[in-house]
Order: C-alpha cells, then structure tokens, then sequence
C-alpha cells in the first residue's frame, strides 16, 4: 500500500490517521461519559479525567496534521456509482465532522484552563492557558463541550451508518476502500448461452 | 463674648453636640459594603481528612438592623448568588455548581433570614435562622461576634460582623460522598454594613 493518497484508493497515511481518531473520539466520549459519574473515593477519579485531557490534546494535534496531510494529499474521488446527493451529504457531514471535533476539543481545553492554569498532558508536556482566569468560562465551555461532543457521536453515527449502507445495499467499495481492502472483483454476470445459441 | 450672643450658641452648641452623640450611636439599618468588598462568605470543608479546602461565594449581599437599646430585636438578611462559588480551581468550581452540589441552575440562591437573636456576652450572640440551601429551609443558629463599629473616615457609619456556623451537607440534600471527614462544611461570614 502507498503511503499516500491517489486517486482512486486511500493511502497508508490517510487510513491511519481516519482509524486512529475514530478509536480516540470513541474512547474520549465513553470515558467522559464514564468519568463524570465516578464517586469520588474511585481511583478513576483522578486517572479518568487526566487521560482524558491528555489523549484529547493529542488527538488536537493529530488533526491539526490529519488536516494538512488532507492538503498535501487529497483523498480520492467519490466513486463513480455515488449520486449526488450521497456526495454532497457524506462531504457536509466530513466537514461538519472536522468542525464539531475541534470545537469539542478547544472547548474541552478552555474547561480546565479557565482558572489560568495549564493543561497537563501524560506528564510529558503541558498546554498553557490562553484564556487566563475567566470567571464563568468552564460553564459556557462545558455546556459547548457537552453538546459538541454529542454532536460528534451523533454525526459519527450516521456517517458509519452510511458506509455500512453502501457495502451491503449499494454492495460498492466505499467501506472497502476506508478499510484499505482492494475493490471488489467486478460481479460475474453469466451469460444468457440459450439466447445466444 | 456677650450674654446674647451666650444665649444663642451655647445651646446651638448643645444642640450640635446632641446630633453628633446621635449619628454615634450604632442603633439603625446596615447595607452589606458589596461595592467595596469588605464582605467575605467564606467556607471550609476537610478534605480527606488530611486537610483544608477554602473556598467562597464571591457574590452576595444582605442587610441588618441594629437595635442598640435592645439587641434582641435586632434583624439580619443575606442572599448568595450560589453560582459564583470560587474555590479557586475551574474544574472544582463546575462540579460544585453542577447537580452533585450546589445546582444552581435549580438553585441559584441561598438565603438567611434571621428568626432570632441572643446576646451571650458583650460582642458576641447567637444569631438563629431560617438558611436555605439547595432548595431545602432548615434553623441554623450563627456564632456571631460583634468585630468593631463607628465613624469612617468618609463621612459615612460602619459596623461589622463574624459569623460562623457548621452545617451537614446532606441536610441540605447534598448527598454526594467526600468521605467521612467532608459531611460537614463550615461557613464562616464576615461583612461591614454601611449605615443607611
């Protein structure tokens, strides 16, 4: 497999990125979900809310290069089966996706930075406060984070719904080519031999 | 000086005299000095056991009424806005305005209203009343201590107050677990009224 992308398939680069996010949005939002809710003797209670944050200043980086990697390598073409409407929703959805995603993470941030202080990630660095103390921020960014997240689910449901319509209804090689499967072999259609002889 | 002009000043003086030993008195109703923040609604929570949490209610206001001939009758109201709880940790002061605590989109005050009023010593009394908090209206009686009063240096009259009482959380309805060292909370509120 390529490294990069062409026009008809995706490349190494380009898959590993699309799968990578896939498993840390789904993660960040179970673990948010589940860490919320811990009582406060749990010894999640503390480690739940840290890989929180730190996975998810990660996964800020991590698209920010996903990005330009999409600039300097652009996916391939819609294939050729799907209508017009198929293109214009899954490309509204792509990019409503990538929005959602960094409104979700930089409200994220804004929670635990809105005190002043910074955002430690893994022990290994730490992401300073932009906004400095700002009475009343981790509110409105919580409740943005809370509904953003949401949102992400919601989209991220969908569009897997889309794939998984593709592949068994419209039998094309949309979910195929995001798994880095080569086509499908084009449908045997066996001649009519009575009509011909 | 001539006994006319003695017939007239010296009791003008007297009158003066009166008026000013009058304003001295400490007797009369006192707004909370909000605007120039000599007010504190602080509380203290133990945590873990191993030590102390401080943290306060950054908006609030109140008033009292001061019966200087008779202490007993005197009168004291405050209202805090629960959302501007600041423990000094973004993270911290979000959970404690979310449901687990204080929730104040359901409950955005807490009030005191005093019911009643024992002197137990020269500057001190027990102030007892009806607290509301998250929702829930029960007696609480305030160790209060009379810190100072008098004239300011502006023109105005001021006097001053430290309050201090222990409440259980889950009285209140506030259930969530810190431990068995953190069920109680201990206000302490300290204010200057201004006379009005």
């Amino acid at each position: 497999m390529k490294l990069r992308n062409d026009p008809q398939r995706f490349g190494a680069i380009a898959l590993l990125f699309h799968w990578l996010v896939a498993l840390a949005v789904i993660g960040l939002f179970a673990l948010g979900f589940y860490m919320v809710d811990l009582g406060y003797y749990d010894p999640w209670y503390r480690e739940g809310p840290d890989l929180h944050r730190s996975i998810g200043i990660l996964l800020f980086i991590a698209m920010l290069l996903r990005l330009a990697w999409r600039f300097i390598s652009p996916p391939p073409a819609p294939l050729p089966t799907h209508k017009p409407w198929e293109r214009i929703s899954a490309h509204l959805t792509h990019w409503a996706l990538y929005l959602l995603l960094f409104v979700a993470m930089i409200s994220g941030y804004l929670i635990s930075s809105a005190d002043g202080s910074s955002v430690d990630v893994f022990n290994w660095f730490a992401v300073p406060s932009v906004s400095g103390h700002q009475t009343g921020l981790e509110d409105t960014a919580g409740l943005i984070h809370y509904w953003a997240t949401w949102a992400v689910i919601g989209l991220a449901g969908l569009h897997a719904l889309a794939a998984v319509k593709h592949h068994l209804f419209d039998r094309d090689d949309t979910l195929r080519r995001i798994l880095g499967l080569a086509p499908r072999a084009t449908t045997h259609i066996p001649n009519d031999t009575h009509n011909l002889s | 000086m001539s006994t006319l002009l003695k017939k007239i000043t010296i009791p003008a003086l007297a009158l003066l005299l009166s008026s000013m030993a009058f304003a001295d008195q400490p007797g009369g109703t006192y707004q909370f000095d909000k605007k120039g923040a000599h007010q504190f609604v602080t509380f203290k929570i133990s945590h873990l056991g191993y030590s102390w949490l401080y943290g306060r209610f950054n908006d609030f206001n109140g008033t009292f009424t001061v019966d200087a001939e008779n202490p007993e009758n005197s009168q004291v109201t405050a209202t805090i806005q629960t959302a501007s709880v600041d423990s000094n940790h973004a993270e911290r002061d979000k959970h404690l305005r979310g449901d687990d605590f204080l929730d104040v989109d359901e409950y955005p005050t807490a009030t005191f209203k005093s019911t009643s009023i024992e002197k137990t010593g020269e500057k001190t009394a027990k102030i007892t009343g009806d607290f509301t908090l998250h929702g829930v209206t029960k007696p609480v009686t305030l160790d209060a201590k009379l810190i100072g009063y008098g004239d300011d240096p502006w023109g105005g009259y001021r006097m001053g107050l430290e309050a201090s009482t222990t409440l259980t959380l889950a009285d209140f309805g506030i259930t969530k677990n810190l431990g068995p060292a953190s069920e109680t909370v201990e206000i302490i509120i300290s204010v200057e009224g201004i006379k009005q």
